[in-house]
Formats: structure tokens, sequence, C-alpha cells
């Protein structure tokens, strides 16, 4: 029962600080809200959704930028504009952030700026899956101890 | 950052337009672009009104000088004839006296006349010559005759100068005088030089003649000397000068004295004052002789006026001049009428000029509002603006902050301040959200929606709310046991349909509003709301009541205790305080068998009157008018003791008139407040009132027919509910556990209501003590959706259409956990296909920014599809044409940004809402 009781703490102090470093936000929380017994995966299914979707939009927009000349921005923006809305609807706040100067960029036609956010998109991007790929791992760990997950308000 | 910098840009951009439209109305006026020239204007007007007062003046004066001349010409003229007149006069009395010599002296032989008789008769006739000094004959002498003469008469004859006359060819010695002038006898006149000249003129032409003028000897006036010839034969008729001359026997002469002439003549007239007058003898016109008159005599020398005067003799001109004695005084009447014109003028010019300057300033001063009214304007739309938006900027962060506080484990001195952090924070947030509804309704963007809502059921659950917070401050007042908390009640009418149609969350937020207000400002007393139809407000008898506190039919029967429900407290209103609702209670129960009024049943608008009485502080007096102003409150000392942000009653007043309503209010201070309010609700019909009756928490309606006594100890007070049936429901207000056990332990109760009490949850309490089942089955384990929504989504087919996985997932796991079935779709297209007719599904959420096709593109086909398919069967029953639109899936836009809305474009789309999404 301790070793539950620690991982529900460590899971919950550990939204927490993804929530307070801005990685999430209320809309993560509404996720974990939606998971229930009829889809106990919920939260991950769509995370991984999210990865995907992630993956490949950022190949497209790093293909696209690589050209020296002639950039297809209005590619890029739907592209981000794609990421923006999945990062939103999972919660990634820091990678949506991102999106927003980025799109900003993408309308100036700024190739140099883009190059830096897709930086930027990419690094926050990779932090994020670290860090759910951490949390998600310890609400296993804690279903594997026979434990439930917390509610995190 | 990026919004503020926009926020300033739309504001600028603003301002730009609106400068550019006062560029071109900027349509300059005539007096407008001349204003620099008024001075001058003025200073012209004024001196070209001089100069035509110059004018007129010297017209008027001009005009003066004619008359006088006119009136000077005539008087001159009427003297000068005068005069002319009198001296012809006395000429025909010398030609007289002449002729009489010549008959008596010459004609008669021995002569008539002496010396003697000639004194005697010319003095007895002197009256008819009043201006001749004297008369007197001259006998002809020729030097040969002279010695014969002179013996004749004894005397020789003398030259002027008294001695005796040298030789000459011809003498003329005086022989008859006037006595008055006898001392002139004997001498010879031709020794004088103007006599000899007038003897040899007046013998030559038969005539009068005279001498030109000179002081005479005996008075020293001037006078002139008059001459007639005597002719010893008659002359034959047309005589020549040498018979004429031969003919001649002597002289007959006398002296004029013409200033005393003109003296008489002027002394006889009129206006002698006004004018001085010359008479001259202008034989020599080069030297004239004065006659009359000094020459130096002072006078108006402007206006003259000449006469010409004939005395007869042909040698000599004579002419009269006159003059005026003064100068033409000064025309006081033109004068005065000039100044006056000028005057006038001035005071023209100046009204003038006032007026255009003050046309000028008016302009200017309109020109200046205009542009402060666009700035006005654009300052309005950017403030608008920017509490539309803003707000949800901080909403969001601020909802993340309040969860975080109370999350991990603090001391109870950190717990403590984060409860106030959260309590400030919320408090935070509502007021927010008020400021978001205001500006909302300002920038016009509040759309009201209509949906069938139970009103009763409102009335219910806002009421709890209130009871609840109600309950909190009346554990602390309570301690003092004679200061009570006020009791809340709700009342609704029979005559209020059961469903109606409107804003359902907007209507509940007026009543919690004004609740809200009541319950703030209320230590004692009551809180009553009461709910009619508004066409049956005007007789209170005719209003039938049969619900306190209950559900639409849901009879419970008031008896006697009612009649004492008044908390002692007076009510702002007394058209709706306690009072009347005893009468109206008594009446429902002495009409409860009339038949229910269905008149308005055909017109499908209700209006609804709802008015909120407390027994509160009220409002002050002075206060009053500003009472729906935002922002204000009666005092800051109010805002101290009552905290608020004085927005509710703004907001609530501009929903009422969105709903098509009025507000107004009657307040006494220290009585107490009664706000009431109307809106209008469409009438339910029964399609749409049968569709949602499920999903409505509704007030069972077991209990019709079902009496209950209501016993309650103290007015107001309920405390026990005593049923027909042996069941025993105990009301408390508060009640511990313990003391719950204990009541139970007696047996006697066999549940407990919490006061005040609700209809539901009196419901539910006879519900579960009656042991009438539930039907509606709880969905189990629901997190912030209402069991409204899950009894509106349960087994609904709903259809998502998303192109963003995560986004579809996210959003399909939100509709399933109420219940619904989703389907999803990745396209437009895809949709497209799900969506033929016929089709099942209860509605359609899509996004608006698709690849391929769009939301606005995929529900363009849609649409156009049922309206083809509803035609068909429109077609084939028209008399059932009330029932049109038959297919129509509801299709809701999924959008990011909702502010800088799309919703207009939605709608042009035919779609039916817009749902604000990540």
């Amino acid at each position: 029962m301790d070793v539950v009781n620690q991982l529900q703490r460590q899971f919950i102090d550990y939204s927490a600080s993804l929530h307070r470093e801005g990685f999430l936000d209320d809309q993560f929380t509404q996720l974990q809200k939606l998971q229930d017994d009829n889809s106990p995966d919920f939260v991950v299914e769509v995370a991984s959704l999210f990865f995907e979707d992630c993956e490949k939009l950022i190949n497209n927009m790093a293909r696209a930028l690589e050209q020296q000349q002639g950039v297809d921005f209005k590619q890029v923006d739907a592209s981000v504009h794609q990421l923006k809305g999945s990062s939103s609807s999972i919660g990634a706040m820091r990678v949506k952030d991102v999106c927003i100067a980025f799109r900003s960029f993408c309308e100036a036609q700024n190739r140099e700026g883009c190059l830096r956010c897709l930086q930027q998109v990419t690094h926050e991007y990779s932090l994020l899956k670290n860090k759910l790929q951490t949390l998600f791992r310890l609400q296993q760990q804690i279903l594997a101890a026979g434990g439930s997950i917390p509610v995190v308000e | 950052m990026v919004l503020k910098l926009q926020q300033s840009h739309h504001h600028q951009s603003v301002a730009v337009k609106g400068n550019e439209q006062m560029g071109t109305k900027r349509g300059y006026t005539f007096i407008q672009s001349n204003r620099d020239w008024l001075p001058k204007l003025i200073l012209l007007w004024v001196m070209v009104m001089g100069f035509i007062s110059t004018w007129i003046y010297k017209k008027m004066d001009a005009d003066n000088n004619v008359r006088r001349e006119e009136v000077l010409s005539s008087m001159c003229d009427q003297r000068a004839r005068m005069l002319q007149d009198q001296f012809s006069v006395s000429v025909n009395h010398v030609h007289a006296l002449a002729l009489l010599v010549a008959t008596f002296h010459y004609y008669k032989n021995p002569s008539a006349i002496d010396q003697e008789t000639f004194a005697e008769y010319t003095a007895r006739a002197a009256f008819e010559r009043p201006l001749l000094s004297g008369v007197a004959y001259a006998e002809r002498v020729v030097h040969s005759g002279r010695e014969k003469f002179e013996k004749q008469h004894g005397w020789t004859i003398k030259a002027m100068q008294r001695e005796p006359s040298r030789l000459r060819d011809e003498y003329a010695p005086l022989i008859f005088s006037q006595e008055t002038i006898s001392y002139i006898e004997s001498l010879d006149m031709m020794s004088g030089e103007e006599d000899r000249e007038n003897i040899v003129r007046a013998r030559a032409t038969g005539k009068a003649v005279l001498t030109s003028p000179f002081r005479l000897l005996g008075s020293h006036h001037l006078g002139v000397v008059l001459t007639f010839p005597v002719y010893k034969s008659k002359l034959p008729p047309k005589p020549t000068m040498e018979e004429r001359i031969v003919a001649t026997a002597g002289y007959l002469g006398g002296a004029i004295d013409v200033e005393s002439l003109v003296e008489n003549l002027l002394g006889q007239l009129a206006g002698n004052q006004a004018i001085l007058v010359n008479v001259y003898d202008i034989t020599n016109s080069s030297d004239p002789l004065v006659m009359y008159g000094h020459q130096n005599q002072d006078g108006d020398w402007a206006v003259v006026h000449e006469s010409k005067l004939d005395f007869g003799d042909p040698f000599r001109k004579h002419q009269m001049i006159c003059r005026y004695h003064q100068k033409a005084p000064t025309s006081w009447t033109a004068l005065t009428n000039v100044f006056l014109f000028f005057v006038i003028c001035l005071l023209v010019g100046y009204i003038l000029y006032g007026a255009v300057i003050h046309i000028v300033k008016v302009e200017d001063d309109f020109r200046e509002m205009q542009e402060l009214k666009v700035r006005a304007e654009a300052a309005d739309v950017a403030k608008s603006q920017f509490l539309a938006t803003v707000p949800h900027e901080i909403r969001t962060p601020m909802n993340g902050m309040l969860a975080l506080l109370l999350d991990t484990d603090l001391s109870s001195t950190q717990r403590g301040y984060a409860q106030t952090a959260q309590v400030c924070g919320k408090a935070l947030i509502t007021l927010i959200n008020e400021v978001i509804d205001r500006a909302k309704i300002e920038a016009g963007k509040l759309e009201l929606e209509t949906v069938p809502f139970n009103i009763r059921s409102i009335f219910d659950n806002v009421l709890s709310l209130f009871s609840e917070k109600s309950r909190n401050k009346g554990v602390e007042v309570s301690r003092d046991k004679t200061n009570r908390k006020p009791s809340l009640a709700v009342f609704v009418s029979d005559k209020v349909p059961e469903m109606v149609m409107g804003d359902l969350g907007r209507f509940r937020q007026i009543i919690t509003n004004l609740v809200g207000n009541s319950v703030k400002f209320t230590e004692r007393g009551h809180i009553f709301v009461k709910v009619h139809l508004a066409e049956s407000t005007q007789p209170v008898a005719d209003t039938k009541v049969e619900t306190c506190l209950n559900g639409g039919s849901d009879e419970g029967l008031l008896i006697s205790s009612a009649c004492q429900f008044k908390t002692g407290y007076e009510a702002a209103d007394e058209r709706n305080s306690w009072d009347s609702f005893r009468h109206l209670v008594v009446d429902e129960e002495l009409r409860y068998d009339a038949p229910v009024n269905t008149i308005d049943e055909a017109s499908r608008g209700i209006t609804l009157m709802v008015s909120v009485e407390d027994t509160g502080i009220g409002i002050p007096l002075i206060v009053q008018d500003r009472v729906f102003t935002p922002f204000m409150q009666a005092d800051s000392s109010t805002s101290r003791n009552y905290g608020g942000t004085g927005i509710g009653l703004s907001i609530t007043k501009c929903l009422v008139e969105l709903m098509g309503g009025h507000i107004s209010f009657i307040s006494r201070p220290q009585v107490g407040s009664t706000f009431s309010f109307t809106t209008v609700f469409k009438r339910c019909n029964k399609a749409s009132y049968n569709d949602t009756k499920k999903s409505i928490v509704e007030l069972p309606s077991g209990f019709k027919g079902l009496k209950a006594i209501v016993v309650d100890g103290k007015p107001g007070k309920q405390n026990g509910h005593v049923f027909k049936l042996p069941k025993v429901i105990l009301l408390a207000k508060n009640i511990t556990n313990v003391e719950l056990e204990k009541a139970k332990a007696a047996g006697f109760a066999d549940t407990v209501i919490m006061k005040p009490m609700r209809a539901s949850m009196a419901a539910a309490c006879l519900q579960q003590v009656l042991g009438i089942g539930k039907k509606r089955q709880a969905g189990k384990d629901m997190l912030n959706g209402s069991p409204v929504l899950h009894g509106l989504l349960c087994g609904k087919k709903i259809l998502v259409v998303d192109d963003n996985m995560a986004h579809q997932r996210v959003f399909a796991g939100a509709l399933k956990k109420f219940g619904a079935a989703v389907e999803c779709r990745e396209s437009g297209k895809a949709a497209l296909k799900l969506l033929q007719l016929p089709c099942c599904f209860y509605a359609c959420f899509m996004d608006i920014q698709m690849p391929e096709m769009d939301g606005f593109e995929a529900t363009h086909p849609i649409r156009m599809m049922e309206s083809k398919a509803n035609e068909q069967m429109n077609g084939g029953m028209d008399e059932d044409s009330g029932r049109k639109g038959e297919w129509h899936v509801p299709i809701l836009a999924m959008t990011a940004d909702v502010i800088h809305a799309t919703y207009d474009e939605c709608l042009k789309c035919r779609m039916d809402g817009c749902v604000e999404a990540l």
C-alpha cells in the first residue's frame, strides 16, 4: 500500500510540475478525466496519436524548409496550424506557444525565423515526449501495483 | 503582446478612418472659407453705411435749401411787385398833377393856377402821394424870355447854390411848389446836374423819369426825384422828339422817399424779420447804387434772390435783392433721421456680424465635437474589443492557477493563504465573466438561444443555490436569536406554462443576479420571488395561484398558516407583499374549480412578469436613477459592507432588454426593494417539448391530487411537514448528523429536508418516502458534465469531422463521456458520404479548417440536399405546411477563434452554431 501511495504522490507531483513548467495545461487534465473504465488507455492513445502526428508534421516542415529558395510557406503554415491544433487538443502548451510564433514567421515568409522555430518545436516536442513517457510509465506502475490513478485537480 | 499590438494598430486605423471621414465631410461653407475677411467686411459695412447716411443727409439738406430758396423768391417777388405797384401809383398821381397844371395853367388864359392854389391843392391832395415829400412845378424859360419872366414874377432865377443863375440857353425855375418844399421856389432846376439830365430826358420821352438815388435835402433819406414834362399844346399822336421838346412848357417834379416807401411796405408784410431786402439802381451795372438797405449788413449770402423792378423809367433799371437774415438753421429732423438710420445700420451690421461669428463658432465647435466623437467612438470600439478579447486571455491562466493552488500538501498557514487566494481568484473569475458578458452585450455579440425549459425548475435551482449561501450567512447571524436570516420563497402562478422556449442560461442569470442582490443586501425578513403572466397582473384577484415552492402540477395546499406567512417586515412595493399573497392564496381556494383560462393559447408569445421582493436595506433615493449604470454602487461604504462590482444590474438590464422585456424597481431605503421585470418567451410547441422532456430535470408529477398540510410553528418557517399518509418528514434548517441520528432513532421522521424547502428536494424526499421509483437513471461518475447534458446526448449518434486525429479523438472521447455514439471522419468528403439522406445523425460537429474540403464547403451540399428533400416532401402534403424542414441535421462549426467571429460566417453557411474549440 505504501508503494502505491508513494507512486501516487510521485505521479501527482510530477504532473503538477509539468503543469507548473507549462508543458501541459488544463486540457490535459480534462483528457485525464475523460479516461474511464470504458476507455482505460484513452490518454496514452491520444498522446501516441499526437506523437505520430507531430513527427509527420515536423518532417514535412523540415523538408519544406530545406529548400534554399522558393519555400512553400503556405504548406508550412498549414502544417504548423495542424500542429497547433493537435498540441492544443492534448494540452501541450509550450508546443502550442511555439507554434503561434512559428505561424507569425510563416506569414512574414521569414525562413530564418521558421527554421529557428522548427528547431524549437522539435526540441519542445522531444522534451514533452520524454516527460509524458515518464508520466505514463508512472501510471503503469501505479496500475501494476494495484492502485488507481489519482485525479489531479 | 501580439494581441496588444494588434489592438493599438486597430485603434489607430479607426482614428485614421475617422480623420478621413472628417476630411471628406469638411465641406467648407462660404462663411468658413471667408472667415478672415469678416472684420474687414464689418468695417466696410460701417463705412458704406456712413457714406450712405451722409448722402442722405446732404440730399435732405439740399431739399431744405431748395424749399428755402423758393420761399425767399416768392417773398422777394411779392415785395418787388408791391413796391412797383405803389411806385406806379405815385407816378400816376404826379402825372395827374402834370395834366392839372397843363390844363389850368396853359390852356386857360389867363392862368387859373397861381402859387397859392397850387400849394393848397397839393397840400390837400397829399394823402394821395404818401411817398412824395413834395411836388413842384418848374416853367421852361428860354434865355430870351428870362428878363420878361423875371419881371413878371418879380424875382431872379437862382441857381441851386442860391445865387443868381448864370447865363444859359434855357432855364427851369420853379414857380409852383408844395408848401413842404417851398424853400426851393425860384431855383433853376437846370442848374443841378441831375435835375437837368432828368428834365432833358423827360421832355424827350414824355414819360416820368427818375434820378439816381441821393440823400434828400430834408429828411436825409435816400430818395429819387421824379420828373414829368408838361406840354403847352396837345401833342400829335406819335410825336417826334423834336416836337416834344418844342411843345414843352415846364416840368413837374417830386421827390420820392424810397427808404420810407420800402420801410412802410415791408412793415405791412409778414415775415419781415426773416429776410433782408436791398433795392439797387443798376443803370450802371458795374456800380450798383443803393436805394434801400445797408450794403454791409450781415445776413445769409448763401441764398439770394434778385427781383427786377420796373418803375416806369426806361432809362433806369432797378432791382431788389432779398436774402435771409440768418443762416439756414441746421436741420435737426434730417440729422436725427440720418443718425437713427446710421445707428440701425450699425446694429444690423453688428447683428449680422454676431450671427456670422456665432455660426463660425458653432461650426468650429461642431467640428471639434465630431472629431472628439470619432475619437471617442474609436476608443469605445477599441475598449469593447479589448474587453471582449482580453478577459478570455486572463480567464484561462486564472483557472490554471486556481486549479493548482491547493494541490500539494501545505502547512496550515500556507493552506490558509492559498485558500484565501483561491477565494479571491474565484471572485476575480466571476468578475471577469461579468465583464465578458457586458462586453459581449456592448459589442452586440451576445446571441440568445431558444431552447425549451421548465421555468419552475430554474427557480428551484436558483433557490437551492442561494439557500446554500443564505444558510452560511444565517449561521453567523443567527447566534443572535432575534436576528433571523431572511426566508427565501418562490411563487409561480398557475397560469405560467410549464415549458417555455427561451434562453435558459440568460434567464437563469437574470434571476440569479436579482436574487443574489437581494440575498446580499437582506439581513432579515424575506426574499420573495413571484412569477406570473404579465397580462394577469392588473387585478390581483384574477391571478390564479396554486403553487408555492412547487413544481407545475404539484398541488400542495397551503392552509391557515399561509395566512400568517408574513415575516413582519414591510416591503417596498405593497402590490407584491406577503399581504397580497395571502389574498391570492385565499382567492385561489375560492376559485379552485374555475376553468383554466386558455385564451392566449393561440398567441405564441408569453410575457412573464417576475418580481423579486426583499426586505433589505433598500436603495438610497439619490442613487436610484443610476442603479442600472455599470460599476455604480450605492456608495463606497456599501461597497465595503457588501462586496461586488456593481456590474450585475447593468448586465441584468441589458439581458432583460435583449429578451424583449423591461426592468424596473421600487425601493425604499431601510424598507426594501422590489425589482420587477418582464420577459417574452415563445410558447413551447409540443414536438420540441416531447423531445426535451426527458432531458430536463423536471419535478415529478406523481403528487398530483395529494393533499399536504404544512405546519409551521412560527410565521415564515415551516417546521413540520405532515402528510395525510402517516409519513413524517422533518424539516430542519441546519442539522448535524448527531441530531439526525437522534431524530431517526426517535422514529420521528422518515427523512429530513434541509430548509429552505425546495420543490425538487421535497419531491425527492417524498419519492423516497413514498417509494415512488425514480425513473431517471443517474449517469454514473459524471465529470463536469451536467446530468442535463448527459440526458441530452445519451444514445444519440453524433458525427465528428476533423482532419486532426488527436483533436478528433479528444472530442469524440468527450462526447462519448456523455453517452453519445460518436462516429469520426477525417475529411469533409467522408462526412458527406455519411450524411446522405436519410441519415440518422443527431448532430454533426465540423472543423472549419480542413484540407480538401473545409467545413463551410461541406455544409453547403448537405443543406442543398436537405432542402431538396424537404421540398419534395412538402409538395406531397400541402396541408401540413406548418411542419417544414423535416430534414435538418444540426451542424456545428468547430473553430479556435470564435471571437474574431466566424460566427456570422457560420450562420451564413447555414450552420447552426459555433463551438469554441481549441
